[in-house]
């Protein structure tokens, strides 16, 4: 009998028991009962098929990773990075208060920005848990996955949790060269179609009029749904060169790539449709000769019928419920209208003296709204500055923009100094209270003037003897974003205060500890940045230079 | 680089935490911020100061040559998440450009810091002085008559135990298997508990693996087979243990449970920390220490223990070389040996073992299986392979050759694994680890790039 077969019959007797089936004869020996016997023989067998064991052939091997020729990390940026996604899997906030200790999660998406301007490439031991980290937090993704770069890539293959990687616009490190004509072709017209709008991007990036090119060989036959992400796409590095192709679009079948298309061209001042546009709005907005006691007045006449051709440049003919009709009409042409039209046409003024003249039968808010929508649309830092109220002024009190999303909006388009300095002004006039939207739209690390407004403002809180956590969301934005050389000022405020007359119980003692948490981090941000950033001779780069 | 050998790095000092919980916490108390009076000094000692909920702060200290720890807060973790925050800045200061806590270099430590330190010191002489004393014949048994009578009646409960499990395992496999499946777990807990009776707890420990094998799928009746055949085994070995020879006895005695005790010729030589890892059966904590040692080119394995919800000692830093001296345990086949308490400081890692073949790995684990039928695995280096991806599981496969090892199940669901596929990124690495008849587990590995040895637990 061979020993496999002799296996086989030793199993069964095990299975169905010596009393029912007997152990092999060849197993059995005088005087021995059947379970002994069987147990004897398979011990044998056990440790003769273990102590036999032989390797397996190899499948077959998966083709190595690419190279990666960025530079290797220094040896404490390895080690924080390791720190960083130690912390990664903490529980989010748990509960006002959050001690002293830094929030390392959050410093995870600085740390992978420096890295990558910095070149750096990934250690391989980490990638795991930078997969793992970029899985769990899309607004990591971008970053974790470049700083992954090609082996990230090749690793995420093997297991399907990180399918995402090889997905979406990231996955641009797949894409094949703009030189590649064939393959290019290839991958448009069998790709799918993340990999297609990642591929439309890569091109039009490199060679606009090859994009838009690649882009017309299958219009005809894309489905709608598909045609509105393409046509999204071109709305980096939107030129006037893309206009005719926008100018086609507006007889599009579908109403949302028309819309699309039309919103787009209103972006580019000089396209017919902003011409079209200009005009009809001019014939809705005008001064009043006659001026009144107060001077000149603006006079507004809402379009009194949306017609075909309004509806082909992507006006919109039915508004959202509780709006009239007429008034979003006008919004919808003021909104595309180049700005540079008004001065003309409002005696030569300045978009600044614009939004202060008074406008006639309660259209100012309107009028107003639309033009703070052109401005964003139309990036003008001009309108925008006049639109914006000064910052000490009550935000209820106009001009322009009076909601905070809008003030963000328009805030973005202005230079970044300019920004940092509306945005503290406004804080030193109304406190943090209404300020997060609006520090989420300026430059990190936050200029001086800023940083000290919000610490400022801060203080001022404390005084005033509210609990921190009123402010949590400030304070982790300052712990992201306020330049880490104010650490050494912010020292002071780590103390603990004595209790002033009527403040809330403890509160000294919490906003030291939400100091102390605020310096700390600024310090870690300041070593995190050094050791990124420090040649080979030990020297420190400035963190922005 | 300062003379009190090299900083431990982060991820040495994360290996050190009991538990995830206290590794994040640790993390997070790694920045200056909560710590004040921080420093160290050229012994090996880092203390500071941590602030913590309440009024006063807590005192930490770490001698890292035990490495040892000490720290007023009330946690019975252990290492705390106090001493981790503290070694992970300390680690971090070692290298990084921007010194965050007040001067930790050479310095005094603070009285409360030198109070534990010394006493340490003053231990360690003592105990020094001790086994020069024992060494010396002064020491021994108080009463050998009276040691040997109770050795006579453990040994004696022992055979008691050994032929009830006899009767038990002849009884099932008259049965059949068949009827185990549905007997369910109860009836091994209760012969587990006979055999904890009988003081011997290897073969209880064995007698609770039998129980489970019937709910661990496909192929279960194989399993158990083999696991039944081989407690029988060291039955019958115990039983007939005055007909083996004096090392395969010591290997019984082992198994069945009794204490071996470390009387081995001590190894004094620079050790590897090749790969520390835990593993729990709700009761006890084991602690498994790989360790390479450099000039006698020996593996060896120190064990250590640690009851519910803390965490075994010692705790040693994986990829540095500590100077210490072991003292390996009787037994045929048996690696493992005692820490001594002398350890010290920690250097720089540097080269792998060397190595061999898949082929090599195999071979190597079946040797020691003849003095030692009862191995589940054994250490190896595997020089100078490729982790391949092969049906659900993984491979690591010779770089020059055809052969492969498959990579044990168990390994295939944890992080360890994609470690060693990304530290490979399709070309040859070096990986240390247990291979045995299960497949090969991972536990360290090292590729050509980068000299650093990767955790792969």
């Amino acid at each position: 009998m061979t020993r496999t077969t002799l296996w086989e019959e030793l199993v069964t007797s095990a299975l169905l028991g010596t009393d029912r089936r007997t152990p092999p004869a060849d197993v059995m020996a005088p005087g021995r009962d059947a379970p002994g016997a069987l147990l004897d023989a398979a011990a044998l067998h056990t440790l003769r098929r273990r102590a036999g064991l032989l390797p397996a052939r190899a499948a077959a091997r998966p083709e190595p990773a690419p190279r990666d020729d960025r530079r290797e990390l220094p040896e404490p940026a390895r080690r924080r990075l390791a720190q960083l996604l130690a912390d990664r899997s903490a529980p989010a906030g748990t509960g006002g208060r959050r001690g002293t200790a830094p929030d390392l999660t959050e410093l995870l998406p600085q740390w992978l920005t420096t890295a990558n301007d910095q070149g750096y490439r990934a250690p391989a031991a980490a990638l795991p848990a930078l997969l793992d980290a970029a899985r769990g937090r899309n607004d990591l993704r971008p970053h974790a996955l470049a700083f992954a770069g090609p082996r990230g890539l090749w690793l995420a293959r093997f297991n399907p949790d990180w399918k995402f990687a090889l997905r979406g616009a990231s996955g641009g490190a797949v894409l094949p060269g703009a030189q590649d004509t064939e393959a290019v072709r290839q991958l448009w017209e069998q790709g799918l179609f993340a990999e297609r709008v990642a591929l439309l991007a890569a091109v039009r990036a490199r060679d606009a009029n090859a994009a838009r090119a690649l882009l017309a060989t299958t219009w005809s036959t894309e489905r709608a749904e598909d045609r509105l992400m393409f046509l999204d796409s071109l709305r980096a590095g939107l030129s006037d060169l893309d206009e005719p192709f926008l100018e086609d679009s507006l007889s599009d079948r579908s109403r949302n790539v028309r819309a699309t298309a039309a919103e787009l061209l209103s972006a580019l001042p000089n396209s017919a449709l902003a011409a079209r546009m200009a005009a009809r709005a001019a014939t809705c907005v005008s001064l009043d000769r006659t001026e009144g006691p107060t001077g000149p007045t603006v006079v507004v006449e809402a379009p009194h019928e949306c017609d075909a051709d309004m509806q082909r440049d992507g006006v919109s003919p039915t508004p959202p419920s509780g709006r009239g009709e007429r008034s979003w009409w006008l919004g919808q042409l003021v909104e595309a209208t180049p700005l540079s039209v008004w001065s003309d046409r409002l005696g030569g003024r300045t978009p600044g003296e614009i939004v202060t003249l008074p406008v006639l039968d309660g259209w100012t808010d309107e009028l107003h709204a639309a033009w703070c929508r052109a401005a964003v649309r139309q990036r003008d830092p001009r309108w925008a500055r006049a639109l914006l109220a000064p910052p000490a002024a009550s935000p209820a009190s106009g001009p322009g923009a009076s909601s905070l999303a809008e003030r963000a909006k328009l805030l973005a388009t202005l230079p970044a100094a300019e920004r940092a300095a509306w945005v503290a002004e406004f804080i030193a006039a109304h406190g943090l209270s209404e300020a997060f939207q609006l520090l989420g739209v300026c430059a990190v690390p936050w200029s001086e003037p800023l940083g000290r407004a919000v610490v400022d403002a801060l203080d001022i809180a404390r005084d005033g003897g509210s609990y921190p956590w009123s402010f949590s969301g400030v304070m982790g934005l300052a712990e992201r974003c306020l330049n880490p050389a104010e650490a050494s000022r912010l020292e002071i405020l780590t103390a603990t205060p004595d209790e002033p007359e009527g403040a809330s119980p403890g509160a000294g003692g919490y906003w030291s500890e939400a100091f102390q948490r605020l310096v700390s981090t600024l310090r870690l941000r300041a070593a995190m940045l050094s050791e990124l950033t420090a040649t080979a001779d030990g020297r420190v780069l400035t963190a922005d230079g | 680089m300062d003379e009190a050998g090299v900083r431990w790095t982060a991820e040495q000092v994360l290996a050190l935490a009991p538990d995830d919980a206290s590794r994040r916490a640790g993390a997070r108390l790694s920045a200056a911020g909560p710590w004040s009076e921080a420093g160290s000094s050229d012994e090996g000692a880092v203390w500071g100061l941590c602030k913590g909920s309440g009024k006063k702060p807590y005192q930490t200290v770490i001698d890292t040559k035990g490495p040892a720890y000490k720290c007023s807060c009330p946690s019975r973790k252990f290492p705390c998440k106090h001493a981790l925050g503290l070694l992970m800045l300390w680690a971090a200061e070692g290298e990084s450009a921007v010194r965050t806590v007040v001067d930790v270099g050479d310095g005094e430590a603070p009285d409360w810091a030198e109070e534990w330190l010394g006493g340490r010191r003053e231990r360690s002489e003592e105990r020094a002085r001790k086994g020069k004393d024992e060494a010396a014949g002064a020491g021994g048994q108080a009463d050998p008559e009276a040691a040997r009578r109770r050795a006579e009646r453990r040994a004696a409960r022992i055979t008691g135990g050994a032929l009830e499990l006899e009767q038990r395992l002849a009884d099932l496999l008259r049965g059949g298997l068949a009827a185990a499946e549905r007997s369910g777990y109860g009836l091994w807990e209760e012969t587990a508990a006979r055999m904890v009776d009988a003081q011997a707890p290897g073969l209880a420990a064995r007698v609770r693996e039998l129980g489970s094998i019937p709910g661990s799928g496909a192929g279960w009746p194989v399993r158990l087979l083999e696991e039944s055949a081989l407690l029988h085994l060291l039955d019958l070995g115990w039983l007939g243990i005055d007909r083996l020879p004096a090392p395969l006895a010591t290997t019984v005695r082992t198994r069945v449970g009794l204490p071996s005790p470390a009387d081995g010729p001590p190894v004094k030589d620079h050790w590897l920390v090749l790969s520390q890892y835990d593993t729990s059966d709700g009761k006890i904590t084991t602690r498994r220490i790989w360790l390479y040692g450099r000039e006698s080119g020996r593996t060896a394995l120190v064990l250590g223990f640690g009851a519910a919800g803390r965490s075994p000692q010692p705790a040693l830093p994986v990829g540095l070389v500590i100077e210490a001296e072991l003292t390996p345990h009787a037994g045929a086949g048996q690696l493992r040996a005692d820490l001594g308490e002398e350890v010290g400081v920690p250097e720089g890692g540097g080269t792998p073992p060397p190595g061999g073949s898949t082929t090599a790995a195999v071979e190597a684990y079946g040797s020691a299986l003849r003095v030692d039928p009862w191995l589940e695995s054994w250490p190896v280096t595997l020089a100078d392979v490729i982790p391949v991806p092969e049906g659900d599981g993984w491979q690591l496969a010779d770089a020059d050759g055809e052969s492969a090892l498959p990579i044990a199940p168990a390994s295939l669901g944890r992080p360890g694994l994609w470690k060693l596929v990304a530290l490979s990124g399709g070309g040859p690495v070096t990986v240390f680890g247990e291979c045995g008849h299960r497949g090969f587990t991972p536990l360290a590995g090292w590729s050509a790039d980068s000299p650093e040895t990767v955790r792969l637990t």
